[in-house]
């Protein structure tokens, strides 16, 4: 239980309290040597491609012959369709984040009524969560096939005209797509959610229904506010994953097509880089991927620093 | 006492309530397994009974897809390839991760929390960003089709998580053990090896679990970094397979049935430290 709660603060909490000093001091460049190996990988991963990504974006073809610095990688980028289009469709997959956070909840709320089989449906609903995605994905081509199961259950339930061609239809690839992600997913944000539940004190629901509460009452004024910090990050991770960890879901079911209608900045990076040979353009646009994703996280950290003041609980 | 009464006096007045809790639990179970049971029961048709009936299980279940995959899909192949390089890479990443983390948890030194929170923060570069110049990179050391170019990728991409889990663990185990095992002589590396990871069991694993499921799963560095037939992994290989084979369900079927299996082993084996790996990076 201890263990539980205290892994539960961050590091940057913790930084505060800081370790009890060792009587028994170590040479100054021990922990370094430790970090060393770490540190390498990271280095080679992480620091060398951010570097070489601004400086490959900004290498131009020189009219002399040989490369030269400017802006001509990102002014192709912003007057490139493909390149609006994915903008727009990786801001469309964000609508996803509020559907999942709503159903994830729902369901952490039914199952943590702890009925007969609850353990039995979580299991369920998690197991989504573990396929691979290009498992998800080539399995869903044939579940929105013509005659897979998603129109012969709409036929099935007299929903005929209903039947469409999900992946072809440039108006229904991006709907179908985020349907899919949202089907895997789902697990993660329920089980996160379940599990924060389980450690709310139940005295404080049970005085909630004695006072005559009723179920959406508890929820919406003793429960939900309860989770404000397990909701804030799964909110934000799956922002995060809308922009970039759908990469798979897209190369497996569309390719980014029909035409641009499924485009989105991952693959849109992928196909320019390796498909049409064109690094600095694919760099300019990972340079635009990498300034947007450090500024929502900077946004949401200083949201999170200005209210943290009335947030005494966690 | 009074909690427990009360809340099963709840259970029972509402079991109108209970039986719509089971009824929405029950359809949205059936969704989250149809797509396993769709890959499952088309594993193993032929694809004549496969064109006749697509939603049942086969009446006359068949091995010949699996034997068809294995024999024209190199799908043995990638699968020795994915198990070596998630295997490596896990390990090659826990062994960096623990030494850093037992130095940002137990030592003091100037820089200590720039450190720790410039690697947890490494956690939101997207892979796709870091790709490009990696590949360059690769190419120029001539490391393109060889499986130590994605283990590489793999282990930095996979220290950052692992150092945070590490960290955060190693903070909350008592001091007293290892201060008194200092005193006694022993040294900071005896320390960590003889009293620090047989404490951390729990931590470890979860760390290896989680790791091993994202290399595993992982497509888009291995689709770049191994192009060559020989060298891809089982899930990279599977999308090619499904280029060939479209028209083919059940073989196509069959390929992801066969790269699901060992997560989902690795899932029965392991689902507390997978959940617990997921609910730790909460505390951010």
């Amino acid at each position: 239980m201890t263990r539980a709660s205290t892994s539960e603060k961050g590091p940057a909490a913790r930084g505060r309290e800081r370790p009890k000093r060792s009587r028994l001091r170590n040479a100054p460049w021990t922990p370094y040597l430790y970090l060393l190996p770490a540190a390498a990988f990271i280095a080679l991963v992480f620091i060398y491609p951010l570097i070489e990504v601004v400086r490959t974006s900004l290498q131009v073809p020189a009219a002399t012959g040989g490369t030269t610095f400017g802006f001509t990688n990102y002014e192709f980028m912003l007057t490139d369709l493909a390149f609006r289009q994915a903008v727009l469709h990786n801001l469309i997959l964000l609508l996803s984040v509020p559907i999942m956070t709503v159903l994830a909840l729902l369901f952490s709320l039914l199952l943590w009524e702890q009925m007969r089989g609850w353990k039995w449906y979580r299991a369920f609903i998690f197991t989504p969560y573990i396929l691979a995605i290009p498992v998800v994905g080539l399995t869903f081509i044939y579940l929105y096939s013509a005659d897979g199961i998603v129109n012969t259950a709409l036929e099935a339930l007299g929903l005929g005209f209903l039947t469409r061609d999900w992946l072809g239809d440039p108006r229904l690839v991006l709907p179908s797509i985020m349907s899919v992600i949202i089907y895997r997913e789902l697990g993660f944000g329920t089980i996160l959610f379940l599990a924060r539940m389980m450690s709310i004190p139940t005295e404080l629901l049970d005085a909630a229904k004695t006072e005559g509460a009723n179920w959406f009452q508890v929820h919406r004024y003793v429960t939900i506010p309860q989770m404000r910090s397990v909701i804030e990050f799964f909110v934000v991770v799956e922002v995060i994953t809308m922009f970039s960890w759908v990469f798979a879901y897209v190369y497996t079911m569309t390719k980014g097509g029909p035409g641009f209608s499924s485009m989105i900045l991952e693959f849109y990076i992928w196909q320019n880089a390796f498909e049409f040979q064109s690094p600095g353009i694919a760099s300019a646009v990972a340079v635009v991927l990498m300034v947007a994703i450090s500024g929502l996280i900077f946004l949401q950290v200083r949201v999170r620093r200005d209210e943290s003041g009335g947030d005494a609980e966690q | 006492m009074a909690a427990t009464q009360s809340s099963r006096k709840a259970k029972g007045a509402s079991s109108l309530g209970t039986i719509l809790s089971h009824a929405v639990l029950i359809a949205i179970s059936i969704v989250a397994l149809y797509p396993i049971y769709y890959m499952v029961i088309t594993a193993f048709k032929n694809r004549q009974e496969y064109l006749s009936s697509q939603f049942l299980p086969p009446l006359h279940p068949t091995l010949q897809n699996l034997r068809e995959a294995i024999a024209q899909g190199d799908l043995l192949h990638w699968m020795l390839n994915s198990v070596i390089v998630t295997a490596v890479s896990v390990l090659a990443a826990t062994a960096a991760a623990i030494l850093a983390a037992y130095a940002l948890a137990r030592m003091q030194f100037p820089g200590r929390d720039t450190i720790l929170s410039g690697i947890v923060s490494l956690m939101v570069v997207p892979p796709v960003v870091l790709v490009v110049p990696l590949f360059l990179l690769m190419v120029h050391v001539g490391l393109i089709n060889t499986l130590p170019s994605v283990i590489v990728v793999y282990v930095g991409l996979t220290i950052p998580l692992s150092v945070y889990l590490l960290t955060n663990f190693f903070q909350a185990l008592p001091y007293e053990i290892e201060e008194a095992a200092r005193i006694d002589g022993c040294s900071p590396l005896g320390v960590l090896w003889r009293i620090v990871l047989p404490l951390s069991a729990p931590a470890l694993l979860t760390s290896i679990v989680v790791n091993a499921f994202w290399v595993w799963n992982e497509l888009l560095i291995a689709l770049v970094f191994l192009q060559s037939n020989e060298s891809r992994t089982l899930v990279a290989g599977l999308t090619l397979f499904q280029g060939q084979f479209q028209v083919n369900e059940p073989l196509v079927m069959t390929g992801a049935l066969i790269a699901t299996i060992p997560m989902l082993l690795l899932y029965l084996f392991g689902a507390r430290f997978f959940i617990r790996g997921l609910v730790a990076g909460s505390g951010k």
